[in-house]
């Protein structure tokens, strides 16, 4: 899809990949939220999904595997009025980077978070992931996953994330709608979304997504911590989409007297007299 | 005599790090010079640390193996340490420890601490003893200043009137040098890195706990809040370096800090910094490894690590600090250099000198100007990595109305997009490389020690300064042969002048080092062809004197 501000851009994606509507649903997000591609920095690790920020018309931040996270923060940190988004996969985020997602929902840092979530590795081809339901059989796993699939919406809110949602990428305009309320979300903000990997996972596919998954309404509280840790926790025949959790927490720039009143600290100079001073209490 | 060296020890616990600070301070309001290393175990509790302060006028910047005094908190300081200690020398202990040594000196510490009302102030009631005995005058209101600077202020009155009673307790019995070292300044080799990094223009630094670097991180945290930057305790250390590279990127110049340990988690990231043309510095305070190895101890075994960390091939630049004002001032050279070549810049220290305190003249912060990016005008769309004349791309940053920044880990084109076609890969090495010939320009040679016309040449890199610069002092005092010392700071690139020169007109060259391999004699062989006369080296965790050096010169014929 191409929009006026965000481009279109040439793909690696195979034909069918949900990250295709991943990636339509955040340029709408942000041509919604009227955002100009010059604030906005796309920060990815390894990965297919971690390819995003190549794929759309803004800053880039493309590092390494499992470490979107660390950088993506620091630069909120360095400069506020930039808006910080990260998009990698179940593996990036939960797998090798799931020390960095631990930490950074307790940072609380006012930055987003899309995890392209297919339950599987695409860009090795097919070894399971943190998120590998158990018995999948696949090319490191041949007697098929034997590890408990992590739930990362329920540990996002024992952690204490301030916002945590889950979506579908077949279900593109409910999926801009999270977004948009995510980016909008002052702190650190999860959106784990369901996505086919039409190549290497033949178990969770989308009719498999679509026959489970429903969305939210009104009788949940996005509010009630243990309502949304009870939602999380439904992962069956029906899987809930939607806001599980919204709640205003104090964010780490609120918190920093370096940052609470909106400083930006690239290209700022330190004070000379204060160096000398310090010197001085060295006598 | 010029200088004394003073040894104080005792369990972790007592309290040894305060008297230290104490001792220091007052032999420095009094006009001496002081150098003091920390030889500490790696626990919280127990078994033996101890400082060895050298103070006076001339003190070079390393300890010595004589000792003057012994100040002995418990048993086993006065058993480990009376073999070093001077026929005229003392040991200040307890009235209730037992020795049979002629040279102790016994007050009742515990009991005057007890009858003030702490027995914790024991130890102050020896510094008292041991100012009298240098001679050092004290009173209340010098006394009240001091330890003002280094206890809680709720400690500070009773402490006061413990070294009082020390002082009391035993008659003056040495004179030091009249000195003015009174107005210069006293720190730790981290805590003028740390100042180098604020002088820098350093606004953001995360680290992850690791000892010997510790104090780096505690230094920028504590000035923080004042200096409106940002310092971050990072989940790991490959978190760490990814927010420093996330905060640079962003236009901030940013450090991070550790041990080699942490270092080895870094690896990856120093790698993507070099690939992604990120300025970094990344400061390592080497302990002796491998894995855990001696964690609060010191070594020199993280240089060849270091110069090639990392998977493939990308410029950076390695410079060991080798004394406290170079600490300081490399510092600051070390972002201004990753700034103006956009690439990683690691700063090699080490227990020694991490943690060692000195007496400095005032440090200059405005010594190295800032880096400043010359404007280029831009033809056209802003590239990240556009080739240029220079050999360098231009940098902007992410919110700039005119330009998308887009850095990439993998090899990319002009504009950050991954590529794997040939032709853009062997441009993109060559200008990523091209950046080790550019650096040339700045490399600075090492420091030439001793005598200009050394028959003999001593090598050695980072904290082996001062002891190289007391052992050419004392191997010129005696006989006709000429000693000289190269120590570098710089050393990857290496620089190769002064070597050359030093290898051309000597009759030997000799590596002194703290590590097995003999890391720096590897390297100059490999980068010049010259090899060493012999080597000596000392991988036990403890740094060798100038003494040690000079005997082992002799000792190996030269």
């Amino acid at each position: 899809m191409n929009t006026p501000e965000f481009g279109k851009m040439e793909t690696a994606w195979c034909p069918g990949c949900g990250n295709f509507g991943i990636l339509d649903s955040l340029k709408l997000a942000l041509e919604a939220l009227g955002k100009d591609p010059h604030e906005v920095v796309m920060v990815g690790g390894i990965g297919q999904a971690a390819k995003t920020p190549q794929y759309l018309s803004a800053n880039s931040f493309c590092g390494l595997h499992g470490r979107a996270l660390p950088p993506a923060v620091a630069i909120k940190m360095a400069n506020p009025n930039l808006t910080v988004i990260v998009n990698t996969g179940d593996g990036d985020s939960y797998g090798e980077g799931g020390n960095h997602f631990l930490h950074n929902i307790r940072r609380n840092v006012d930055m987003t978070h899309f995890v392209h979530d297919n339950q599987v590795y695409g860009l090795t081809k097919g070894q399971s992931s943190p998120t590998t339901l158990e018995g999948m059989v696949t090319g490191a796993q041949a007697e098929g996953s034997q590890n408990i699939p992590f739930n990362p919406v329920l540990l996002a809110l024992a952690a204490g994330a301030g916002f945590v949602a889950r979506g579908f990428s077949g279900k593109p305009d409910h999926l801009q709608m999270l977004m948009e309320r995510a980016i909008r979300f002052k702190g650190y903000a999860l959106v784990d979304i369901f996505q086919p990997c039409v190549s290497f996972n033949r178990l969770n596919t989308f009719a498999w997504y679509n026959s489970r998954v429903y969305e939210l309404d009104e009788s949940h509280d996005a509010t009630d911590r243990l309502m949304a840790m009870s939602r999380a926790m439904e992962f069956g025949d029906r899987i809930p989409i939607g806001v599980l959790y919204e709640k205003a927490l104090p964010d780490f720039h609120e918190k920093n007297s370096s940052l609470s009143q909106g400083q930006v600290l690239a290209g700022r100079r330190n004070d000379p007299a204060l160096v000398r001073r310090y010197m001085s209490e060295m006598v | 005599m010029g200088m004394y060296n003073l040894l104080v020890g005792g369990a972790a616990g007592q309290g040894v790090e305060s008297l230290v600070s104490a001792l220091e301070y007052f032999f420095k309001q009094d006009g001496s010079e002081v150098f003091t290393m920390r030889d500490l175990m790696s626990r919280i509790r127990g078994g033996h640390n101890f400082s060895r302060i050298r103070f006076g006028a001339g003190v070079p910047k390393a300890h010595s193996e004589r000792l003057d005094g012994i100040i002995a908190l418990n048993e086993e300081t006065a058993a480990f340490h009376r073999e070093a200690l001077s026929p005229k020398g003392f040991i200040l202990m307890d009235s209730a420890i037992k020795s049979d040594d002629p040279r102790a000196v016994r007050i009742d510490m515990a009991k005057i601490a007890k009858s003030l009302g702490n027995a914790k102030a024991a130890g102050s009631v020896a510094v008292g003893a041991a100012l009298k005995l240098f001679r050092v005058a004290l009173d209340e209101a010098s006394a009240a200043e001091v330890f003002g600077r280094v206890l809680r202020p709720e400690h500070v009155d009773m402490n006061v009137k413990a070294a009082l009673k020390g002082y009391e307790s035993v008659p003056e019995r040495y004179k030091i040098p009249a000195g003015n070292a009174r107005d210069m300044m006293m720190l730790s080799g981290n805590r003028a890195i740390a100042l180098g990094a604020l002088a820098a223009g350093v606004q953001f630094y995360a680290a992850y706990p690791m000892s010997p670097s510790t104090s780096i991180l505690e230094s920028l945290a504590q000035w923080a809040e004042e200096a409106g930057i940002v310092v971050e305790q990072a989940e790991d250390e490959i978190a760490a370096i990814n927010m420093a590279l996330g905060a640079s990127y962003a236009g901030t110049r940013a450090m991070t800090g550790t041990s080699g340990g942490g270092f080895s988690l870094m690896v990856e990231a120093l790698g993507f910094a070099g690939m992604a043309e990120i300025p970094v510095v990344v400061v390592d305070a080497q302990r002796p490894g491998p894995a855990t190895g001696l964690p609060t101890r010191t070594e020199q075994s993280d240089l060849k690590f270091i110069i090639s960390a990392a998977q493939g091939e990308f410029p950076r630049m390695v410079i060991a600090v080798r004394h406290h004002a170079d600490a300081f001032y490399q510092t600051i050279r070390a972002v201004n250099l990753a700034e103006k070549y956009q690439i990683p810049v690691v700063l090699l220290t080490d227990q020694y000198l991490a943690d060692a305190t000195a007496t400095i003249p005032m440090l200059d912060p405005a010594a190295y100007p800032r880096h400043e990016q010359a404007q280029v005008p831009e033809e056209g769309e802003y590239a990240r990595y556009r080739f240029t004349e220079s050999g360098i791309s231009p940098r902007r940053l992410p919110g700039d109305k005119d330009a998308l920044v887009n850095v990439d880990s993998d090899e990319h084109d002009e504009r950050g997009h991954i590529i794997e076609d040939s032709e853009t890969r062997v441009r993109m090495m060559e200008k990523r490389m091209g950046k080790l010939k550019l650096l040339e320009k700045d490399l600075q040679e090492p420091d030439w020690l001793g005598d200009e016309q050394a028959h003999i040449t001593l090598v050695g890199w980072g904290s082996m300064y001062g002891p190289l610069q007391e052992a050419v002092d004392l191997l010129n005092q005696e006989g006709n042969k000429r000693y000289g010392a190269l120590v570098f700071g710089d050393i990857w690139p290496l620089p190769k002048e002064r070597l050359k020169q030093a290898a051309a007109k000597g009759e030997a060259i000799i590596n002194v080092e703290q590590n097995y391999t003999g890391q720096l004699a590897g390297l100059i062989r490999e980068e010049t062809g010259i090899e060493m006369s012999t080597s000596i080296l000392r991988y036990d965790g403890r740094q060798m004197t100038g003494e040690e050096i000079a005997r082992r010169v002799k000792k190996e014929g030269f």
